[in-house]
């Protein structure tokens, strides 16, 4: 038997190191996106595993509504990463700076 | 140590070790590789958990469709991956030092008791499939926020059609609704004229 708290620290140390990506790659749109991706899967390790061992199914269901979520918005993220690139010929983002007043 | 355990374990290094490969490569295709290869390892953790049906939708949605969008924007773009690393050894410290933070301070409060008193030593095992609770539940006392999740996919796909479609002025192209109402009078001319006579 596995405890609960081996799949809760693996979840966290699957955020830490999407957070961490998210500062290295801070140029470079699509890691970021997939760096977002990584966190919502931690998020999702935790919800499996408490439902597990809560034996409560609501967990998992909520597991289906984030993944749903997470594909409209990658789809979304990457629709938007096209037309930026396609308008200014870079997915750099820091050269994204026309908004800053 | 149990086999389970054994598993666990493995699919836990894997996991973890793809996911510092996909914030580390270079190459943008690489990362999205190595992302799939974390999906499918979470995926294997969440049958060990006895989830299987979410790790066979993992598999199918994540790696069969949304990794394949991704490779196919990185694909599509021209990326001079040069410019996109540059600056990664002046952000690593203060990366490494707010995900270390993190992480410190969350598995010092997982792995105080209280998480694993909550556990239920071994629940009994189920007479049903996990798809087929899992489908009892959805379709009855979560069947509004199914229907939500309908309506968020519809607008995504709405949403992502009307960002990337462009008309492009200057293109040639048919009609082909033009191309059935042509007359016969508006391609041809009939001229009524004299023959020439010969010099």
């Amino acid at each position: 038997m596995i405890p609960l708290s081996h799949f809760l620290i693996v979840s966290a140390l699957l955020f830490s190191i999407s957070i961490a990506g998210i500062f290295l790659n801070r140029k470079n749109m699509i890691v970021l996106l997939m760096c977002i991706e990584l966190m919502l899967l931690a998020v999702n390790l935790n919800f499996i595993a408490f439902s597990h061992y809560l034996g409560d199914v609501a967990g998992q269901v909520f597991v289906f509504f984030i993944l749903t979520v997470a594909a409209a918005e990658a789809a979304i993220g990457l629709a938007i990463l096209v037309t930026v690139f396609r308008n200014r010929r870079t997915i750099n983002v820091q050269d994204l700076d026309e908004m800053k007043g | 140590m149990t086999f389970e355990l054994f598993l666990f374990y493995l699919f836990a290094a894997v996991t973890l070790g793809s996911a510092i490969a996909v914030v580390t490569v270079r190459n943008p295709i690489y990362a999205a590789l190595f992302l799939i290869l974390a999906f499918f390892t979470s995926a294997a953790t969440w049958v060990l958990l006895e989830a299987e049906f979410l790790g066979v939708v993992l598999v199918l949605v994540y790696v069969g469709a949304v990794m394949v969008l991704f490779l196919f924007v990185i694909m599509m773009l021209d990326i001079q991956i040069d410019t996109l690393k540059e600056g990664f050894i002046r952000y690593l410290p203060v990366g490494l030092l707010v995900a270390v933070a993190v992480a410190t301070e969350m598995i010092l409060v997982m792995k105080s008791d209280v998480f694993n008193k909550v556990a239920i030593p071994d629940p009994a095992p189920l007479s049903v499939s996990n798809t087929e609770t899992l489908g009892e539940v959805l379709y009855t006392e979560y069947v509004f926020p199914f229907e939500v999740a309908a309506v968020i996919l519809v607008v995504a796909i709405i949403a992502a059609i009307v960002l990337t479609l462009r008309r492009r002025e200057g293109v040639k192209k048919q009609d082909p609704s033009k191309q059935v109402r042509v007359r016969r009078d508006d391609r041809v001319r009939l001229v009524k004229m004299k023959a020439e006579k010969r010099s």
